[in-house]
């Protein structure tokens, strides 16, 4: 199960953070200092993997933005790796090619596109088409 | 798109500055705010907020439980999605036990749009996960198994996830959805008909594959041989038509599949080959350059260690995995350590822990701490003779005594202390060590103790004599905590005691020392200082007073406790981890399998032992026990049940046992044919009664486990563990008994006895008096078989550790099904067998009443287990069941068995049965066995094995004619 999901630049700033596990507000912040502060010095030739307290770590960078899920340490981790690349390309679609600022102009779409693609902490859906096209019945109803 | 969403605000920027006054200024943002107002008013701005600002412990959510359901039961297709999103982030128990119901309305209604269904699926996920009970198992399991025939593959992905979740716990109500499972499975790895849009990279559904499979590991096993075999073919291609490629992810996603694929081929104890295919698998990937896949692969590995015998092939990558040992990237160093942790057994513990010792010089801060834990623990499993695990702990402590924690040294301590032989050799260790400049305050703590307990046996050592052992400890002193001047005060007691005829200058010294600490600020201090001073006053009483510590009580390793004990928090327990447990308590073949002779290691899971409370306020006590004498030694405070029995332990022993006895040997050879299968149900309890040692698990079980089974453990207790494994081969077999001590002290006055039943041979080869400390002992047992009969052999075992002794009977699982041999017999051969068959005795038939009611395949699966093989289709009936085997013995020879058993579909607990062979003997027994496998065995509560043994006379008074009822009545 997926614990949260970050989002964050190499500078730390978080660009969006879900939990899925009920976190008080000053531990979500230690979170995501720990979390920044284990994914940003590590080597791109290292593994995507780190253990983080008594969870793991999946991570990966995009230009500079570092995208983060914190999952069981039973979980495939490969098959979450893939889970951010598809998160990625979803968003690249949607944005036509996304950059950090449509991050953060368009937080509340970023958030509405992760609820269509992850509920609960598990993945809802994995057709890209199936979440674009949602999203345009979304944006049609505002 | 970045900069069309920003007109607004440049347009706001520029009005506030063409702003003339603060009056001006503040209309102007109020008209922005109300412009955003008009923008979100809705209810999903409400919902947005909620699911972002709030965590499911918040107040605020219980007001609007009502609300959230009205919009879930609502006809709003638009607030049901949100409704169920936000429910599904951030529902807790209060939402579960309010919602439940209506969530799953919503997934099983086929009015709503897959999207909706999805979300409730995965809404439910939470909810159950939050409240297991409020997913009625009785009608969901049905449901359940429907929903897995979904089209839409974001629902089947949803859905499956929830299924992860529901078998994880209770697999049992859920055998329905196994066949869906796999036709999934194999739909998605043929590429049958998946839509375009679920190919990623050219793979379908990855994780759709990966959930699959991961909802099948839940599974114990596959019966089904069907499906058993297409879920195999999907694995082998999996297995064999993985390639690496170029694309990235194309790579990832077809990995992510083969290492889940990985752990269900391991999960299912596939055939031997495929085994070893896994292995060579794993043993490419450690050797990878590609960190991901190298990280797996030993990741994968130490799992595959937990469940079954690779140790053989895995040792032959050791070199490899220490490279990664050294890795630059912590996470495979993390994950080589744990796989060497892992892999390490008597063979190859001395290489291992050498190597980690060499490591932690180099090693980062992040891994000292676990890395001198697992190097201890490992020196104290399998140290091939303690002086060398007395050394390890030395230098772990000398090279990293930060991070050795008082668990590691304490442990030492109580092994030199239990072990006479090593108490001179740890003395003349620990002296050497004094003479190293620097040392770490743990060493001398440790050092400390030991030469305070022991440095009498070295006096007559260069450098040892009392005074000069004195002013060595002495000179830490000044450096050290006030812990460890606690102990050292208490370690210049005991010198003083022990320094005869008295050194009147040393004396003056030491006395000097307490006299100082009598005003220390530390009460502790004081209080020791105080006291050992009048004390060594007080002369030949102070012989008595500060003796020797007497042997710690056998307890289990708080070292590997708290190895186990670091907890891991997955919303699943964890696949493996539950299969590891479930071995534990039916077979732990990790523990028989071992073949090597002097095997003196234990690879043991520790079992838990209740008094873990006492353990760990005894270790703690440690610390104290070397001194202050007002404290409550921990020797006293611990399980008085050692006192009791030594106390009580003759009249126990010469009492109920000796008179019981006889009752039991009669029970077994006396009624025959009758009643033994209910014989020992009620042997071990007995010595339960009359030895305070309590057996770990349940015998009855474990040996039914057994009797399926070829290996696995037949009797545990905290002393000593009985271990099984066995081969048969026609009317032949052969069993080994791995004796394995668990202390750190002998067993001794070691017996075995076979009572054999009159139908078998038995020869057991020559058991050991004395088990040493931590070591296994194997002893073959041949068994013959002479002719078909149900007895049960008993095994009469005894050992004394300490004062107590032990004495449990337990039954030998050489029982009738071992000689069978499932044979498959086709229609034309098997009518006209059955017709020349005819009638008794050689062909039996008996109406069967008070039968626990199984399925058809239920009852298949039974039979199978028992080496009776079903063949389907061979009666026209559907509602009858045909088998045919093979027994052995040497009476029979080969004989063919044949069984048809009629059931009654309106009343599942009655049947009829009729058993056919060319012996009469052999028809009779193998009636009365399979009649005993169907009746209903109420199951067992934790300690069924006590009922008390005096009720045994009436057994065969009450229901000699019905084994079914004797054994309904012991249970």
């Amino acid at each position: 199960m997926i614990r949260f999901i970050l989002l964050q630049n190499r500078q730390g700033k978080t660009r969006l953070a879900k939990y899925y596990v009920p976190l008080e507000e000053s531990e979500k912040h230690k979170v995501e200092y720990e979390v920044h502060r284990l994914v940003v010095n590590r080597d791109p030739k290292f593994t995507n993997f780190v253990e983080f307290r008594t969870h793991k770590i999946i991570y990966r960078r995009y230009a500079g933005l570092f995208f983060s899920m914190c999952v069981d340490i039973t979980d495939n981790e490969l098959a979450y790796l893939e889970c951010i690349h598809l998160f990625v390309e979803i968003l690249d679609h949607f944005f036509s090619n996304v950059c950090e600022l449509d991050l953060v102009f368009n937080f509340h779409k970023v958030y509405l596109i992760l609820d269509e693609f992850i509920l609960a902490g598990e993945l809802q859906e994995t057709s890209k088409k199936a979440i674009i096209e949602r999203m345009g019945e979304l944006e049609k109803q505002e | 798109m970045a900069m069309s969403g920003m007109r607004g605000l440049s347009v706001f920027i520029s009005d506030i500055r063409n702003c003339q006054n603060k009056e001006q200024e503040r209309l102007r943002v109020d008209k922005e705010l109300g412009n955003i107002r008009n923008r979100f008013k809705n209810e999903k701005v409400g919902y947005i907020v909620t699911s972002c600002m709030l965590n499911e412990n918040h107040d605020f959510l219980r007001l609007i439980i009502n609300c959230v359901r009205n919009d879930i039961i609502g006809r709003n297709e638009t607030f049901q999605c949100l409704a169920l999103t936000m429910v599904g982030n951030i529902g807790g128990r209060e939402f579960a036990e309010s919602l439940a119901p209506d969530v799953q309305k919503l997934l099983i209604s086929s009015s709503c749009r897959p999207l909706v269904r999805k979300k409730a699926a995965l809404c439910l996920l939470r909810l159950y996960r939050k409240n297991p009970d409020v997913v009625n198992v009785d009608g969901w399991s049905d449901r359940m198994t429907q929903l897995l025939d979904e089209r839409d593959l974001g629902v089947l992905t949803a859905v499956m996830s929830l299924l992860v979740a529901l078998v994880s716990k209770n697999y049992d109500a859920y055998w329905g959805c196994l066949p869906k499972c796999v036709r999934i499975l194999e739909r998605l790895s043929r590429n049958q008909d998946i839509p375009q849009d679920y190919m990623y990279y050219g793979i379908p559904s990855p994780w759709l594959q990966v959930k699959t499979m991961r909802a099948l590991q839940y599974f114990p096993t596959i019966e089904d041989p069907n499906i058993r075999r297409s879920l195999f073919e999907v694995l082998q291609r999996i297995l064999m038509g993985t390639d690496i490629v170029k694309n990235v992810n194309k790579n990832n996603a077809s990995h992510a599949v083969l290492f889940e694929a990985l752990a269900l081929v391991m999960h299912l104890d596939a055939e031997k080959e495929m085994m070893s295919q896994c292995v060579a698998l794993l043993g490419k990937f450690i050797a990878v350059r590609e960190p991901n896949i190298r990280y797996l692969g030993l990741e994968n590995m130490t799992r595959m260690l937990m469940v079954i015998d690779v140790q053989d092939i895995i040792k032959k990558h050791q070199a490899q995995i220490i490279t990664s040992l050294k890795d630059p990237d912590i996470s495979i160093r993390r994950r080589a350590l744990d796989l060497l942790y892992g892999m390490c057994d008597v063979t190859n513990a001395k290489d291992i822990v050498e190597e980690l010792l060499q490591y932690l010089s180099t090693a980062d801060f992040a891994m000292c701490e676990e890395l001198a834990l697992k190097a201890a623990i490992l020196a104290e499993k399998f140290a091939p003779d303690l002086s060398w695990y007395v050394d390890v702990i030395l230098q772990l402590i000398d090279k990293a005594g930060d991070f050795v924690s008082d668990d590691i040294w304490y442990r030492v301590v109580q092994f030199v202390t239990n072990n006479d032989d090593l108490q001179p050799y740890a003395a003349v260790k620990a002296r050497e060590y004094l003479d190293k400049p620097a040392l770490h305050e743990t060493m001398v703590k440790v050092s400390a103790y030991i030469l305070g307990e022991y440095s009498h046996l070295l006096a007559r050592r260069p450098g040892c004599s009392p005074k000069e052992i004195f002013s060595v400890l002495h000179e830490k002193l000044p450096t050290v905590s006030i812990s460890t001047i606690a102990i050292l005060l208490s370690t210049y007691a005991k010198i003083l005691m022990h320094t005869q005829p008295p050194d009147p200058e040393l004396q003056d010294h030491i006395w000097a020392i307490f006299n100082k600490y009598e005003s220390c600020i530390d009460a502790e201090i004081q209080q020791r200082a105080v006291e050992y001073f009048t004390l060594s006053k007080k002369g030949v009483a102070l012989m008595d007073i500060l003796a020797e510590m007497p042997k710690f009580p056998e307890r289990q390793s708080a070292l590997i406790k708290k190895a186990e004990d670091t907890e891991i928090d997955t919303a699943e327990q964890s696949a493996i981890k539950l299969r590891a447990q479930q071995q534990q308590h039916t077979s732990n073949a990790l523990v028989v399998t071992d073949q090597r002779p002097a095997n003196r290691s234990l690879p043991v899971k520790v079992p838990s032992i209740n008094n873990n409370a006492e353990a760990n306020t005894a270790d703690r006590g440690l610390t104290e026990v070397n001194g202050t004498l007002s404290r409550v030694d921990p020797q006293s405070a611990t399980p008085s049940a050692d006192l009791l029995s030594d106390l009580l332990g003759p009249l126990a022993i010469e009492g109920p046992p000796s008179a019981a006895a006889p009752d039991d040997q009669n029970l077994i050879s006396g009624l025959e044919g009758v009643s033994n299968s209910s014989d020992a149900l009620a042997l071990a309890p007995l010595e339960e009664q009359s030895n305070s040692v309590q057996p770990i698990g349940n015998i009855a079980e474990r040996f039914r486990a057994l009797c399926l089974k070829d290996s696995g453990v037949l009797y545990e207790d905290p002393y000593i563990q009985i271990g099984v494994k066995a081969e048969w081969q026609a009317h032949h077999g052969r069993l080994v008994l791995f004796l394995g001590n668990k202390n750190t002290s002998p067993l001794v006055s070691v017996q075995a006895l076979i009572l054999p039943p009159s139908h078998l041979k038995m020869e057991l080869s020559l058991v050991p008096e004395t088990i040493p400390p931590r070591a296994q002992v194997q002893c073959p047992l041949e068994v013959v078989n002479l002719r078909p009969s149900r007895d049960v052999a008993v095994l009469d075992f005894s050992y004394k550790f300490g004062t107590i002794m032990v004495n449990v009977k337990l039954r030998l699982p050489a029982v009738l099904n071992k000689f069978l041999q499932p044979i498959s017999v086709a229609a034309e051969e098997f009518f006209p067998q059955w017709r020349s068959l005819s009638g008794p005795p050689l062909k039996l038939q008996e109406v069967v009443r008070g039968v626990k009611p199984l399925s058809l395949p239920e009852m298949a699966n039974l039979f199978n287990s028992f080496q009776l093989m079903v063949t389907p289709g061979l009666d026209p009936n559907p509602n009858n069941l045909v088998a045919s085997t093979t027994f052995y013995s040497e009476s029979t020879r080969a004989m063919l068995c044949l069984i048809r058993v009629e059931t009654d579909p309106s009343d599942r607990t009655q049947l009829r049965m009729t058993v056919a062979s060319g012996d009469p003997l052999l028809t009779f027994e193998l009636k009365e066995f399979i009649k005993e496998q169907l009746v209903s065995i109420p199951t067992p509560s934790p300690m069924p094995a006590l009922a008390p043994p005096q009720v045994q006379p009436t057994i065969p008074a009450t229901g000699a004619t019905d084994p079914g009822a004797i054994l309904a009545g012991l249970l």
